[in-house]
């Protein structure tokens, strides 16, 4: 009846996953009390759940991201503290659970915590800087983001009914094979996976429409916002690259689950093709992530130096050329392998060549900022912080492009330390640069901008702290993924790590109290013209929060910076353009759509996992029964009437043009 | 999503058509129930002729493998021509530019994957001493 599934799933003799399973349980009921207490479920199930605005979308992206941040952080935490342990006796974690835990690590950091980040920047700004109401494909939006929220729960569940993957990040083949992992770890990993990376490809067919079909009247290419363009490049690379990654886990799912021979070591098989196509996937996801946090920096270098973005078209190139070139660089994963010299020195010289990409884009945001009034807003700081630390990253990573180099460096935990290196100031950094930069825009009032600061002092002083003594040691020879230190002189670096993650924490802290500092003061922190940061791009000349259409009217764009141009024409005196008269606007109608399929791919998830194949096929049922509901419905629209938008615009306006004649009267 | 405030409505554009939106693509040489039709009919052809190939001996056997290649070329051709619409003229920009971006990774993964494993190759053990299900 239920398959592999009993009571022995439960690890009732280790404590720890117990306790921090029974810790995030009683939060989560806790949490869901108090919203049928309130009576807030109606509010949340018409506005949220249910919603298919992009932005609603777009802000429950970035809440998963944070939650799952916290649980990858957590990860980490214990393997830091694990790893200082043993060098004083024999630690807190058994090796069978140590590899469970840095392997979700990787898994929930990279899937679960960064994509969803990203995916949420871009879900809630790209519409909003292109000048229009929704995204192409407003349901496919709601789909993608439950999918994604339903793998992020497979993986979180495995923590309590079962186990999780003792095999990395990425389950390399033959170890991830039914002979060498013969528990349900491998099985959770594949179908969270899966069911995530379907929801990825979904926004990501979805962003390349909205980009190349849906922007506002005159916004033509080479008028894009960069962080456009990056969201384009991003999105054009999940299209690309995320079949090889489903491809490549159903093959392993067949060898595991039907006796196929794929990657076997026996019957044919050849491990060598899995790790040959996950980096083929892999090395774009780098890409993926990075390149929307590079628009994030752009955008803030721009607005926070009071300039035009330095070398627009050059960073449009330099953009699309890391776009084609990611897809040549991926046998740099693993020049060990042995495919000998030629392959190695090929592939060695396409990683130093995507270096120029990069380099490029550093120094035209460092001619964006020169001869600028720059505002060192938090914003800015996390800016200025990735482009001092991430380039240290990015050179460590040519030096590793070098074979003969990373014959010597390869799964060392200097190679740990660049990667982290890159994608923490990368990436993370980007993320909280955005998030920071448009929070405003999205709730109507700024972040804290004192505890912002001290999360970012704290989160780049741990960062350093935490990786420095890494490269370190990782040069001396020490691997990654160790249970233990077999060299003393490896300590002390270990022991300057540990103390790195616990200023990190205080920078986390930081961040968590900074949000509720805000939300108290939020009267005070209010930004009533839409415009918190001088912005130069369209999302800054609606209202903060925006209404539910956006734009009253579509904006009409004729230059690369339309919302700085509407701004110093109203500064030179003439007034913002007031419509006379308004057109009712017809707004996609919310949908369960998402929330449902969600639902039943979780069920068929779950069952697939355990081998009970009756939910499996019921879930299978439900979700088809779902999607002829949805392709049956008549009405896909609402209207939201004349009055209405009239109203909501007019109020806008005449916030906006009292905050200019005070800031007239105080000129 | 309403396009009615823009000019779109009135001053139909087809670079700019929405998604979704039913366009009936008059620069399309052969369009409608005919193309459908006659696409129908190349695929099944072609379908036809890559059984007849392995199932009779008209094609010398060793050019076998070739032969298929080249019937799954035509046929991705037929599908894209009369079923996805893609034409050369300048409202298909996107969808050429698309394919052309979808055709260049394809063919960065397949020869890239052939040159890594065939140079990989030599560290696997040779076909006929492995056993099934074990070393």
């Amino acid at each position: 009846m239920l398959g592999k599934l009993d009571l022995s799933a439960i690890p009732l003799d280790e404590p720890i996953p117990l306790v921090a399973a029974l810790v995030v349980f009683l939060a989560a009921v806790g949490v869901l009390g108090w919203v049928t207490i309130r009576g807030w479920w109606p509010y949340l199930w018409r506005e949220w759940i249910t919603s298919v605005d992009h932005k609603r979308i777009g802000v429950m992206y970035i809440v998963l991201a944070a939650l799952m941040l916290l649980r990858g952080f957590v990860d980490a935490i214990m393997m830091r503290t694990h790893q200082a342990a043993t060098l004083f006796g024999p630690g807190y974690l058994p090796p069978d659970h140590y590899d469970q835990i840095f392997s979700a690590h990787g898994t929930i950091m990279i899937f679960f915590a960064s994509m969803p980040f990203i995916i949420g920047l871009m879900n809630f700004v790209v519409p909003l800087q292109l000048g229009v109401r929704d995204m192409a494909f407003p349901t496919l939006n709601s789909v993608g983001f439950w999918l994604t929220a339903s793998g992020a729960l497979l993986v979180n569940l495995s923590l309590v009914i079962g186990e999780f993957a003792r095999t990395g990040w990425l389950p390399y083949a033959p170890l991830s094979e039914l002979d060498y992992s013969p528990g349900v770890g491998v099985d959770y990993y594949l179908w969270a996976i899966q069911i995530s990376g379907v929801g990825t490809l979904f926004t990501g067919v979805n962003l390349v429409t909205t980009i190349l079909k849906m922007r506002a009247p005159g916004l033509g290419y080479l008028r894009m916002p960069i962080f456009c363009w990056t969201s384009l490049a991003s999105a054009m690379l999940i299209v690309a690259a995320f079949p090889i990654l489903t491809a490549t886990l159903a093959m392993l799912t067949l060898d595991r689950y039907l006796g196929f021979h794929f990657f076997t070591n026996a019957g044919g098989g050849n491990p060598m093709m899995f790790v040959n196509l996950i980096w083929a996937w892999g090395h774009p996801e780098v890409y993926i992530l990075v390149l929307p946090a590079f628009g994030v920096f752009s955008e803030i270098f721009s607005t926070f130096s009071s300039k035009p973005l330095f070398g627009y078209r050059s960073m449009v190139a330099a953009t699309l050329f890391i776009c084609v070139v990611s897809f040549t660089v991926w046998l740099h994963h693993f020049f060990t392998m042995g495919a000998g010299a030629n392959v190695n020195a090929a592939f060695g010289i396409a990683t130093s060549i995507i270096a120029v990409g990069t380099g490029v884009k550093i120094y035209n945001w460092i001619f964006t900022m020169y001869g600028g009034r720059i505002r060192f807003d938090t914003p800015m700081l996390w800016a200025l912080g990735f482009i001092t630390t991430f380039t240290v990253g990015g050179m460590t990573g040519v030096l590793l492009a070098v074979p003969a180099a990373d014959f010597v460096l390869h799964n060392s935990l200097f190679l740990v330390a660049h990667f982290h290196n890159v994608i923490i100031s990368g990436v993370l950094f980007g993320s909280f640069a955005g998030y920071t930069f448009w929070f405003p825009k999205a709730f109507g009032f700024r972040l804290h901008e004192g505890w912002g600061k001290a999360a970012f002092w704290l989160t780049l002083a741990g960062f350093i702290l935490v990786f420095a003594p890494l490269y370190l040691v990782g040069l001396e020879g020490m691997t990654r993924r160790l249970q233990r230190v077999p060299v003393e002189g490896w300590g002390p670096p270990l022991l300057v790590a540990l103390l790195g993650v616990a200023v990190m924490m205080a920078g986390a802290a930081c961040q968590i109290i900074q949000l509720v500092v805000s939300i108290r003061r939020r009267e005070s922190l209010r930004d009533e013209t839409g415009d918190p940061w001088d912005g130069r791009s369209l999302e800054w000349s609606t209202s903060s929060p925006p209404p539910a259409f956006n734009f009253a009217r579509l904006p009409h764009v004729e230059n690369e910076e339309p919302y700085w141009s509407v701004k110093q024409r109203s500064i030179e005196g003439q007034p913002l353009e007031a419509p006379d008269s308004y057109e009712p606007i017809e707004m996609p109608k919310r949908s369960a759509t998402g929330f449902l399929t969600a639902f039943f791919a979780t069920a068929i998830g779950f069952a697939l996992i355990w081998h009970i194949w009756w939910l499996a096929i019921l879930g299978f049922i439900g979700a088809y029964a779902t999607f002829v509901v949805f392709a049956w419905r008549d009405e896909a629209e609402v209207e939201i009437p004349a009055e209405e938008v009239a109203r909501i615009d007019r109020e806008r306006l005449r916030v906006r043009e009292a905050w200019y004649r005070r800031r007239e009267e105080a000129a | 999503m309403s396009t009615r405030d823009s000019h779109e409505d009135h001053v139909p554009d087809m670079d700019d058509a929405a998604p979704g939106q039913e366009v009936v693509n008059d620069r399309e040489p052969i369009g409608g129930l005919t193309g459908y039709i006659i696409g129908f009919g190349l695929a099944l052809l072609l379908t036809a002729a890559s059984f007849a190939v392995v199932m009779t001996d008209l094609v010398y056997a060793p050019a076998v493998i070739s032969a298929l290649v080249v019937l799954a070329i035509a046929q991705m051709g037929v599908h894209l021509v009369f079923f996805l619409h893609l034409t050369t003229g300048p409202d298909n920009t996107n969808n050429a530019l698309a394919l052309a971006f979808g055709v260049f990774v394809v063919v960065l993964l397949v020869l890239g994957s052939i040159w890594i494993m065939s140079h990989l190759d030599h560290a696997m053990m040779p076909a006929h001493q492995m056993a099934p299900g074990g070393f």
